[in-house]
């Protein structure tokens, strides 16, 4: 059997005396879509925060990509360009039009050429429908466009390992559905090893290959595929599904 | 002698200390932008060592009048070797108290930054200093607008301060005249017009500015 991609040991969390995560283990191969579900306030978002160090943790141990993670700042900052991220909030930066967002990362962090970087972005733009925006600022967008342009911003880095939290949380349904394709589409037709953090049901059900169920920081149900949809184990992840639309 | 006459013979003598106030105030003010976000960075990022140090600096600056300040570099530094002109002393002044004004204004810019926007810059790998390049600089700066604005306001009345030095700017250039002449209305009038002939326009400008900025930055 190969190495995993991202393997997690004996992971443990706190705030000061609260506890956000008990001994959290997990692995996840090259290829495979992990999803993260459980009520708010189960450490899902924590837990994928912790893995591009952007919340410390206190025990336990990661391997990404058969490297030893020491959270040390530099070597986060070597890892986040293969660790890709989108968040609910997009946080396109204002003051950039959509092609400075999206260049920042290959030109000033991974120092690649322009011209090399260039047609990958445009390539990337026309595959999420944005190939028009190039010039636009995100104050021109919608919450949908400026979160597809989020995506093409981590993914213009090539990452090998892609953290989505929660990013249609904050659109409007239409936009979901758009937004879900392109996540869809990476993971059929890209095969991008993923952890997505997800309150979309339906979506987590048709892309997962494995779910990861959170209660209180711990996990509850560790399953693959669509098991968990069909048989939870636990009374709080049937309560859990029970309370989801689908 | 009537009043517009008075007026008349005083003008040339305000022009130039118009002009002083004008070029003492621009170093003074250039400098204490460049000093105060030097500071405001090395706050922002608690810089070991240099973070206390601002801290002293800013506390020391901001909690003691101008006046006083001007005193010690015209009298007392001298005694301790450094001798410098009445407007280096203005120019060292006006930066030094500008100075922690404008690192206040900075930090309140920089603390306005979303703390989102700022994990949105890690994530893609950038490096503290790339991280203040291309975002906490940028937006922190057009956030502190408002701010500088006051800031460069300030600055330019508290050059009347300068009188105490005896470096011929405007405040002290009038009080002059009135103690030769006493002709005390017509000095304050021509007084009142020469600043407002600098920060009205100032302040027009500067709104402007603020207006721009937020909207080029916020897009509201």
């Amino acid at each position: 059997m190969s190495t995993p991609l991202l393997h997690v040991s004996h992971l443990e969390k706190y705030y000061q005396k609260a506890h956000i995560l008990h001994d959290v283990n997990f692995e996840l191969n090259t290829g495979e879509v992990l999803t993260l579900l459980g009520p708010s306030g189960s450490g899902k978002s924590t837990l994928l925060r912790c893995l591009n160090g952007l919340e410390a943790y206190q025990q336990g141990a990661i391997t990404f990509d058969g490297q030893a993670v020491t959270q040390k700042p530099k070597q986060w900052q070597q890892l986040r360009q293969q660790i890709g991220m989108v968040f609910q909030s997009y946080d396109l930066f204002p003051n950039r039009n959509v092609l400075e967002n999206i260049l920042l990362g290959p030109l000033k962090v991974q120092k690649r050429p322009r011209a090399a970087v260039l047609p990958e972005i445009q390539q990337l733009l026309k595959k999420v429908g944005m190939a028009d925006y190039a010039d636009a600022y995100p104050r021109q967008l919608s919450g949908g466009q400026k979160q597809r342009i989020a995506i093409v911003r981590a993914l213009a880095l090539k990452p090998k390992l892609m953290l989505f939290d929660e990013v249609t949380a904050s659109l409007d349904p239409e936009m979901v559905r758009d937004v879900l394709n392109i996540i869809r589409q990476l993971a059929a037709s890209h095969a991008m090893t993923m952890l997505v953090v997800t309150h979309e049901m339906d979506f987590a059900k048709q892309i997962s290959d494995q779910v990861l169920f959170l209660a209180d920081g711990q996990i509850l149900e560790q399953t693959p595929g669509t098991q968990f949809f069909e048989q939870p184990q636990t009374e709080r992840a049937q309560n859990f599904l029970a309370s989801m639309d689908f | 002698m009537s009043s517009w006459a008075i007026i008349q013979q005083s003008l040339p003598l305000f022009q130039k200390g118009f002009f002083i106030t004008l070029k003492l105030a621009t170093l003074g003010i250039l400098g204490a932008i460049v000093v105060g976000i030097i500071c405001s960075l090395i706050q922002y990022f608690h810089l070991p060592l240099l973070n206390p140090l601002v801290t002293i600096y800013t506390e020391i600056a901001r909690n003691t009048p101008l006046l006083i300040q001007l005193f010690f570099l015209y009298y007392a530094f001298p005694q301790l070797g450094l001798r410098l002109t009445a407007s280096q002393c203005g120019v060292v002044g006006l930066i030094f108290l500008g100075g922690s004004y404008m690192a206040a204004g900075f930090t309140g810019g920089f603390d306005g930054i979303s703390p989102s926007q700022l994990e949105a810059g890690q994530a893609i790998g950038l490096s503290r200093w790339q991280l203040a390049h291309y975002v906490v600089l940028p937006q922190g700066l057009a956030l502190s607008v408002p701010a500088l604005a006051a800031n460069i306001i300030f600055l330019i009345k508290e050059t009347s301060i300068f009188t105490v030095i005896a470096i011929p700017e405007l405040t002290n250039t009038a009080l002059d005249l009135i103690g030769m002449y006493y002709h005390t209305n017509e000095y304050l009038l021509v007084l009142v017009v020469a600043y407002a002939l600098i920060l009205i326009p100032l302040s027009i400008i500067l709104t402007y500015l603020e207006r721009r900025v937020r909207y080029g930055a916020f897009g509201n």
